[in-house]
């Protein structure tokens, strides 16, 4: 059943992304930017919680849930350490994430060569 | 020479010839695409927390998965393949995030290690982080405020 919610959920958040590809002229850069920025406000209004307690993964693999995570890491963090929360409570929160793509996506660069395009 | 059409010539032609119909496959492809990565995602945590983990640790070990297979399927270019199909359903995912992040370094790897690799895994992954992290600074001016009361 979890694995149903998450299925659907997910699956209904990359539609949104592919309605707004469809019908306007956003790119994919401009589609990550606008939904990670979009889950943080979402959780900064207290919506995006109670998506990600009913569908798990299916609201936390999207990048609305990129966005979830640094704004729990900056409540959090202010919560801890208040002012110096601020600063510290997004890249606290996301710094596994961010470190594994640049990361991985470092070595997969250097080991890997670009296929040419058809 | 064929008559070259202006951007907004073709914004129109493309409106014309793009029926409802297309949006409505190409977003029950994204659905479905999109729906299977986030199924995987919540095997993932669900193994993870069965392996004794905490929430949070095991959400992270689930990102840092998907981010080392979407990298790893772009690098070996099977996650350009599947996007054609799938589109929003590949782009949405933290795996698309991985995939934005290597393949523009894979392509400036000719303009060198530094100002090629180094420079341009942050074409995406930039802006991404740098409106991520503004948007988190933002909330966390709101929660500072609320916390003073």
């Amino acid at each position: 059943m979890d694995y149903l919610k998450a299925f659907i959920v997910g699956g209904l958040i990359c539609v949104v992304g592919q309605i707004l590809i469809d019908k306007t002229k956003l790119t994919p850069a401009r589609i990550l930017v606008t939904f990670v920025v979009l889950g943080v406000f979402l959780q900064l209004i207290r919506v995006y919680q109670p998506l990600v307690d009913f569908a798990g993964a299916g609201a936390t693999v999207p990048l609305t849930g990129f966005g979830y995570n640094l704004c729990k890491g900056a409540a959090k963090a202010v919560d801890e350490q208040g002012f110096l929360g601020i600063f510290t409570g997004g890249f606290t929160s996301s710094a596994g994430g961010i470190a594994a793509a640049l990361i991985f996506g470092f070595l997969v660069s250097v080991i890997f060569r670009s296929k040419p395009k058809k | 020479m064929k008559h070259e059409m202006t951007n907004k010539e073709y914004n129109e032609y493309i409106k014309t010839k793009t029926p409802n119909s297309k949006i409505f496959s190409n977003s029950l492809k994204a659905f479905v695409s999109g729906g299977i990565i986030c199924v995987i995602g919540h095997c993932l945590l669900t193994l993870f927390k069965k392996w004794g983990l905490d929430e949070e640790s095991a959400g992270t070990f689930t990102s840092i998965t998907l981010i080392f297979f979407g990298a790893l399927l772009t690098g070996l270019d099977i996650y350009p393949k599947i996007a054609k199909f799938a589109g929003a359903g590949t782009v949405v995912p933290i795996t698309g995030f991985a995939n934005s992040v290597v393949s523009p370094a894979l392509e400036a790897k000719t303009e060198g290690m530094i100002m090629g690799v180094g420079a341009k895994i942050f074409t995406i992954a930039g802006p991404v982080i740098l409106y991520g992290i503004f948007a988190s600074w933002i909330a966390g001016i709101v929660y500072w405020i609320i916390s003073l009361f």
